[in-house]
Parts: C-alpha cells; structure tokens; sequence
C-alpha cells in the first residue's frame, strides 16, 4: 500500500465522478443559501448536468483493470462504473421529472436537487464499496438523504408519515447491517472485503459468521425492498410526493442490487452454497408476495410498490445464481426495467385534473380515447415491467429464468414463471382501466419534460433496448468478469 | 421468380409490412385531428391496401419457395445475443400457414367495415397483430418464436376488450391470463433446453434446427424430455384449446369483434398445432410416445364432449366456438398418431379449419351487424329474405360437418385413417363426433335458415352487399378448391409431414 498523500493523489483522479457530485452539493448549498428558493430551476439543471457528467466520467475514465481507491476503501472497476451509469441516468431522469413537477405544483425549495445528488454520491460509494466502514458509509449516506426526500411535503401528514416511517425502519436495518458486520469481522479478522474472502478460504467463519451474514442480507434485502424487509415500500411509495416516489423506484434499486452483488461475489463467494438459501428465499418471496399484494391495491403508486418488490424478486433470482450467468442477468434486468418504471411514473406525474394529482387506477379510466398516445406508451411501458415480450422487460425475466436454471434452481425459475402470471393480472387491470373503461376524468395535456421522458422510455423497451441487447450484453459481462 | 427476389429477406418483407403499414396510419393519425368518418374510411382503405400487399407479397415468398425441398427455406440469420438470433426460415408447414395468415387477414380487414369506435387504433392494432401472427410461422429461433408467439397476446387482448361485447373484460382477462400461464412454464422449458444445447456444445442453441438435431442425437434424455413435453404441452393445449383447458375459448370467441373471432379461431389456434408438430414431436419423442394415450383420450373426449355442448348452445357464436374445440380434436389425434397420414391430415384440418371456421364467424357477423344479437332463437326463415346468404352459409356449415367435396372431409378422414393404425377404439370415437357435429352444425342451420320467419324484425333485413360478397368469394373458392382437388395441398404439405413422421418413427422406442 502507497503512502497516505501518494494513494490520495494517485486515488483522486479516479474519483472524479464522486468529486463532482460533491462538489456540486456544497456549491449548490451556498447558492441556494444566497438566492433561496429562486435558485430552484437553476439548481435543478445544474443538478440533472452533473448526474450526466457524473455517469459519463465514470464511462470516460473507467480503468482497464479494477483498481482500489483511497487506501482499498473503494475499488473503481467495471460493474461499479455499469451501476453508476444506470444510477446516474435514471437519478437525472427522475430529478427531471420532479423539478418539472414542483415547478408547476410551486413547491419550489432549492433543497430538492442538492439532496437527490447526495443521495446519488451514496450510492456511488455503495456500488464502489471495498470493506465494510465505505459499505456503510454508502447506505447511510443514501438512506440520511431518502428520508428527507419522503418527507418533502412537510405540511402533508401522509408525507411525514412516510418519512418517519422509512427512518423508524430504516434505522432498524442499519442497525442489522451493523451487526451483522462486527460479526463478519469479529470471525474473519478484517473488514476488507479480500481479505474477509481470503479468511474464508482458509476456513475461518463458521455459525457466527454465517449470523452475520444473514444479518447483513436481512439488511441490504430492506435496502432494496425485498420482501419479506418490503413492508415500508407501499406506504413510502404512497406517501411521498410522486417525483421522489419515482426517485425511490429507480436509482437506489440499482445500488442496492450492485451492492448486493458485490457482497455475495466478493467477500462471501467462498459460501456460496449458504447464502444461495437465504438469496433464493428472498427471491421467491419477493416475487410471489410482490404479485399477489399488488391485486388489490386501487393506488398507482402503492400498485408500482407492490410492483417494484416482485421485480427485486426477479433480480435476486439473478443473484442467487452462479457468478458466471447470474450478476449479467441481474444487471442487465435492471437496465431493461428501470426505463420502464421511469416512463410509469412519468406517466403517472403527467395526470392531473384541476392541478391536483390524480393516483387512482380507476382515474386512468378513457385515457385511450382522450390520449391514445399517451395510452400506448403506457401499454408498451406496463407490459415491459410485466415481462411480455416482444418488450424489453421479457429479456430480463428470460435471462434471470436463464441464469437460475443454470444454477440448478428450476424451482425458482418455475415459481418466477407464476408469480409472473399473477403479476399480469394487475398490470392488465390498469389496463383494461387505460382501454376498456368509458372515460371520466378530464386530464390536463402532459408538459413537455413528461411527453419527452416518456416517449424516449417508450422508445427505449422497445425496441431500442431490444435490438441494442448484444452491445449491453458485451458491456455488463465485460464489467462481471473483470469484477467478480 | 427465383432469381428475381434473390437475396431479398423475402419472409422479414412479409412480416414486418403490416407494422410499416401501422406506423403509416399513426404518422396519418399524427398529422391530423379529430375523427370524421371520412378520415376512417381512408385508414380502413389504407390497412385493406396493406394487407393485400403482405399477401401478396407472401405469394411472392411462396414463389421463391422450392416448393419439394425439404428443411427450411428463405432462411435469414442475424445473430442477436446471448446466443439467440433473428433468424427466419419457413418449411412447407410453416409455410401453408403463413399464407392462411395473410389470406384471411385482408377478408378480416373487410369484415371490420362496420367499427365505428377509435379506428385507428382498431387498424394498428390488427396490422400489429399480423406481424405477430406471421412471425410465429416463419421464426426459426426459439426464443423468437416466443416472442412473437406471446406478444400476439397483447393486441388480441386489447381487441377483445374495447370492441368486444358486454362481457369483454372478463373475456379479455381470462383469454390472456389462461394462456399466459401455460406460455410462461414452456419459456422455463425453452431456457431449459437452450442451457442443455449449449452446455453440451451446440454451436447456436436457441435454433429450432439446431435443437431438432441436437434432440435427435438424444440430446434430452427421456426422463427430461417428460418435464419438458408436459411444459410445451401446457401452453400448445391452452392455445389449441384441448378439453379440459378450452375455456377461455368460448368466452373470447362471443365477445370478441367479428374479424377478432376469425383471427382466433383460424390462425391463433393453429399455433398450438403448428407448436406441437414443430417442437413435442420432432424434439420430445419418447415423450410424445408416452403421453399418446392421453392426447388421444383427450382428442377424443374434446370431440365428443365439444360436440355434445354444441348441440346445446342458444348463442351462434358459441356454438361455433364449441365446433372449433371438437376440430381441434381432431388435429390432435392426427397429430400424436404420429404417421405420415395423420399429420398430413393434422396440417390439411388446421388449414381447412381456418378458412371454414373462419367464414362461419363472418356468417354469424353479417347477421349480427343487422341485428345485433347472435342468439339462435331470435332469427329463422332468413333463406327467404337473403338466398345467398343462406346458400354461403349451408356451404360453410357443410363444410363444417365434412361434407366430401369441401374443405372439411380430407382433414377428418386422414386423421382418423391416421388414428386407425395407431388405434381403432380412438378412430372409433372420433367417427362418433363427425356424427354429433351434422347434428349441431345442421340444427343451427336449420333455427336460423329454414322454416318462416316469425321474428316481426327480421322482416326488414337485406341480403348480402357488395363488400360482403367480396369477402365471401376468396373463402368459398378455397373451401371448394381445397375439397375438391385435395391434392395441390396435401402433395406439398406431404413434404414437411413426411420428414415429421419420419423422424418420429426413428426415434421411437
């Protein structure tokens, strides 16, 4: 290991996209402390090019090699920089998308922006994490930056609800992860990720360590709202101002998964016939639980909850697999369904009726006969996230079902296929209400920001995402296998 | 001709036309606001155009096609990923069915003259629908095939649910959950397969001929090729329908719209046949030996029984729908008979059935655009306001109960020749159901055709017009041609069939 101020200086370059995100946040603060609210707009923007800057000064600089960072702190290598770009796009998407919103809702408070991009800088160090103090850091750093984004509408009592609620529980899961982390290292002897690796492979661990490392799944499970950790996510999603919903869909789904990824592949690669249980139940509960909690749920927002924790399940099914098929799947599932999701909630911003949301699914009632656009976007988006082809979303589920009948788990892969079923009945549910229900409301024409996110997510699960799958499978088995 | 279309991808041409011809009506659509009549009437002119070219254009793949060269031919291949490609390629099968596919879609375009609700979308829809339907046939990649085979789901269920009857919803939902579920276990199965194939080396696994072969060299052992039989089964028997899995069928066929009850019951449901003819028998033949019993008792209970429910149906439609489900048997029997006639009499129905079928419901839809109602008892005595139509609809109902010198007979006869070999008790049963379906097919005839006219509003009603004709004559041409000179059909499915059975019966056990 360098010196202190050789490995910062020889470090720092390679944490460029870090280094402009904060760099921003603490420029931003001053000037949203000198020009107040005003500054809302600006800021925004300035915010949306630095998540772009971010995500592509990863891809510009990303190293030929993985190479560790800040004294093994952080590593930057492939997968890190596939998780940042995703996190980095759907961030700048879905900060987009809000600033439009509050604009028009004139709840313009120059916070917003600067908190999306701290939380983004979270998940830069999760997806980077090397050893267990950055791992956390990472989480902390996002989840310190969630609640507050779900408690947005401070004056609203079922915005608030869903801010305490989410820190309540979320503190809980920090707590496990910390637990089960001082057991890893209690039994390994390091919190370098290698080295707990290397400890493993030498036969260190036994009860305790398998404790600590169902505690620390337990953990990032809640991260990304698998069930059965998932119980926050409907009433987060339901409480929280709609663009922040979106936020909560999109971005901190990928780190949760890379960091998840990173954790099984990495340091607990040796135990892989352990934690394929625990990853595998997960999965199966997530899907079938995701699925049918979503039939009665008459909220669109509670609907993509329920809807958001059996697509996790779908990606964890991915993760339980072995390290050669399973994290492409994940990953490349991921960037199949996040664009989908985004273009959902564009769609669900994009209805109001005398300026106020509307969120229920019967208010989609007729939105083919008044927008038949705006209805088919929404149809070719619903059926990406439900897994029918020819939309992108099929890919995933036909890769996740790959990589776990690669693995020996057909019964995962079987149960995936069934919960897959049941989940179809739901999103054809907004549907038929979207086609075959005569209209009521009427709805105000969508603002530009919200026709262009969600024409070009339209575009994106097909077919551009379709026909362009050979170059993003080339990048995410480029990124695994340098990795992992 | 041959050297004419040399190099062109004759079979992408046919299948991506309609979607050209979709985006043609949206970018029509964008460019103008409101919707008058007249603008209707140009987007129904612009889709019939559409289709007649697709089928054209499919008559022009058909003329590039050798047409006694076994294997697939116009065969395109651009890899994708992960092992998967674009490739397409047709064989005689695949290709007699692509041509009932855009043969019938222009006549269903004509029958769709009277929607009156969101045109455009109707029309894109159904162009969409096309693409999907003739990408089935002519994919020759596995994971390709389910792609298009699944995702003509999607129309079909936005179809059945804005345009449909009263209870279309219900309808709609159980017409695509119902097939959903037996789709997603056979995409386990797929995946499956392609991670055997390329476990053990296929160069590209997700290739149907890759896995014919590579199944052919004893690729999946037996005990497997049981899973993975029962999984493709549990989608193709949902799609064919088979007893006891055929009841979305009714439900989707009464409240589907007229050119959507076609589309069904001639080419949707062919795809489970085409399905177990191009997957369970060539890649599965242990277990397709195996499972013979219970296809054939399931054949046969689907014919008898369909056939019993149809005797009792007061709706016009759904009878007819019933009617399918017995015909289905049949396509089943010859299918697992798993000789040479039997699968020559499997493809012959399937393709019979498609155009018989397929006129009944626009039979039913002629009236119903008059009355508005398909109950049986509401009409009768109508041969006395419109002879012709009356005169179309006993040729089609004959052809329906396999009158010899229709479309019909050939199919009925060699899958119960075929079945006969195998086993005569089942042949046996089958020849019962030809009997039950005169019954029913000419009870309906004779409720809505025959005696005087009791129903004070049918007094009014007007035979057949000028773009009914139109649609009537291509479909009675082809009943009649195909009864009478059976042979231009069978000498070139004979090829396929032949390579089929031949294949299974060195496979046997």
């Amino acid at each position: 290991m360098n010196a202190p101020l050789v490995d910062l200086t020889n470090s720092l370059p390679l944490a460029r996209p870090e280094l402009l995100l904060a760099g921003f946040a603490l420029i931003a603060v001053v000037l949203g402390a000198w020009f107040k609210d005003r500054a809302f707009l600006a800021l925004s923007v300035l915010g949306v090019v630095a998540l772009l800057g971010a995500g592509g000064l990863a891809i510009l600089f990303q190293p030929g090699a993985p190479v560790e960072i800040l004294q093994g702190a952080m590593v930057v290598d492939g997968v890190g920089v596939f998780a940042k770009a995703l996190i980095a796009l759907s961030a700048a998407a879905t900060l987009a998308l809000g600033a439009d919103h509050f604009v028009r809702t004139d709840e313009q408070r120059f916070e917003f922006p600067i908190v999306v991009v701290l939380a983004v800088l979270g998940m830069f160090v999760m997806v980077s994490a090397q050893d267990l103090i950055s791992l956390y850091l990472g989480v902390e750093l996002q989840s310190l930056s969630a609640y507050v984004l779900a408690a947005w509408r401070r004056d609203d009592s079922r915005s608030s609800e869903a801010g305490l609620k989410y820190f309540v529980l979320s503190a809980i899961s920090s707590g496990l992860l910390l637990f089960g982390s001082s057991f890893v290292y209690g039994f390994t002897g390091s919190i370098r990720f290698d080295a707990i690796a290397a400890a493993i492979g030498e036969g260190a661990g036994g009860v305790g360590l398998i404790f600590g490392i169902v505690l620390m799944l337990c953990a990032l499970g809640f991260k990304m709202s698998a069930a059965p950790f998932h119980m926050w996510t409907p009433d987060v999603y339901e409480g929280a101002p709609t663009p922040v919903t979106a936020f909560f869909a999109a971005a901190p789904k990928v780190a949760a998964v890379a960091l998840m990824a990173r954790v099984l592949y990495e340091p607990f690669a040796g135990l892989e016939d352990q934690w394929r249980q625990v990853v595998a139940a997960l999965s199966a509960i997530s899907m079938v639980w995701g699925s049918i909690g979503a039939l009665l749920q008459t909220n669109l927002k509670r609907l993509m909850a329920y809807s958001s924790i059996a697509n996790m399940g779908f990606v964890l099914m991915g993760l339980a697999s072995g390290v050669a098929q399973g994290p492409v799947a994940s990953l490349i599932y991921l960037a199949l369904y996040l664009p989908a999701n985004i273009g959902v909630f564009a769609l669900i911003l994009a209805m109001r009726r005398n300026n106020q949301p509307v969120e229920t699914v019967a208010d989609l009632a007729g939105l083919a006969q008044k927008r038949p656009w705006m209805a088919a976007m929404f149809t070719m988006l619903l059926f990406s996230i439900a897994g029918v082809p020819p939309f992108a979303g099929f890919i995933g589920k036909l890769l996740v079902f790959s990589a776990a009948v690669e693995t020996g788990l057909v019964w995962l892969a079987i149960v995936g296929g069934v919960a897959a079923v049941i989940a179809a009945a739901y999103y054809l549910r907004v549907l038929a209400s979207i086609w075959f229900a005569p209209s009521t409301a009427q709805l105000q024409p969508a603002s530009g920001t919200i026709a262009i996110t969600a024409t070009v997510m339209a575009a994106l699960t097909f077919p551009v995402l379709v026909l362009a799958l050979g170059a993003l499978q080339t990048w995410a088995e480029a990124a695994v296998r340098s990795s992992f | 001709m041959n050297e004419m279309f040399a190099g062109w991808p004759l079979l992408s041409i046919v299948t991506f036309m309609p979607t050209a011809g979709a985006l043609l009506i949206l970018l029509a659509r964008m460019s103008q606001r409101g919707d008058n009549a007249g603008y209707d009437n140009g987007v129904k002119l612009l889709a019939l155009i559409v289709t007649i070219a697709t089928f054209f254009m499919s008559l022009f793949a058909f003329a590039a096609f050798q047409w006694d060269a076994p294997g697939f031919q116009l065969q395109e291949d651009i890899p994708w990923a992960f092992g998967a490609s674009y490739a397409m390629g047709v064989d005689q099968l695949a290709m007699s069915l692509l041509l009932l596919t855009t043969f019938l879609t222009p006549l269903c375009i004509l029958a769709s003259w009277s929607i009156e609700k969101q045109v455009s979308s109707y029309m894109v829809l159904f162009l969409l629908l096309e693409t999907l339907m003739i990408g089935v046939f002519c994919a020759q990649d596995i994971v390709l095939f389910y792609l298009f085979f699944e995702g003509g789901l999607i129309p079909m269920f936005i179809l059945i649910g804005v345009w449909g009857g009263e209870r279309r919803v219900y309808a709609a939902f159980k017409f695509f959950l119902y097939t959903l579920l037996g789709s997603l276990l056979m995409l386990v199965a797929i995946v499956a397969m392609i991670v055997m194939a390329r476990a053990a080396g296929i160069e590209n696994p997700s290739n149907i001929q890759g896995l014919t072969e590579f199944a052919a060299q004893g690729g999946f052992s037996p005990d497997i090729q049981i899973w993975l039989w029962l999984a493709f089964f549990a989608s193709f028997a949902v799609k064919m329908p088979m007893w006891p899995v055929h009841t979305w069928l009714p439900d989707a066929h009464v409240e589907a719209p007229t050119a959507a009850s076609v589309v069904l019951a001639a080419i949707l449901l062919k795809m489970g046949g085409y399905g177990f003819l191009r997957f369970s028998l060539p890649m599965f033949p242990d277990a397709s030996h195996f499972f013979t019993p219970l296809v054939f008792v399931l054949s046969v209970i689907a014919i008898v029984y369909a056939s019993l429910v149809a005797f009792r149906q007061l709706d016009m439609k759904k009878l007819i729908a019933y009617s399918s489900v017995a015909h289905m048997g049949f396509v089943t029997m010859g299918i697992f008979a798993g000789n040479e006639q039997g699968i020559q009499g499997a493809i012959f129905q399937m393709l019979s059935h498609g155009i018989i079928s397929g006129a009944l419901f626009l039979c039913v839809g002629v009236v119903y655009d008059r009355m508005h109602t398909r109950e049986i008892a509401f009409y009768g005595g109508l041969v006395h306001r419109m002879p012709v139509y009356a005169a179309i609809f006993l040729l089609f109902t004959m052809g329906n109960v396999g009158l010899p010198g229709t479309s019909g007979f050939p199919g009925e006869i060699l899958t119960m020749v075929g079945a006969f070999q195998v086993n005569a008790w089942v042949a046996a049963g089958a020849a019962l159901g030809v009997i039950f379906s005169a019954a029913y097919a000419l009870t309906l005839y004779r409720k809505v055709a025959f005696g005087v006219i009791e129903n004070p509003k049918l007094d009014g009603i007007a035979d057949l017009d000028a773009r009914e004709w139109i649609t009537f004559i291509p479909l009675i041409i082809a009943t009649l041609v195909m009864g009478l000179a059976p042979s231009y059909v069978l000498d070139f499915t004979s090829i396929s069939a032949e390579a089929i059975a031949n294949a299974y019966a060195g496979a046997a056990p």
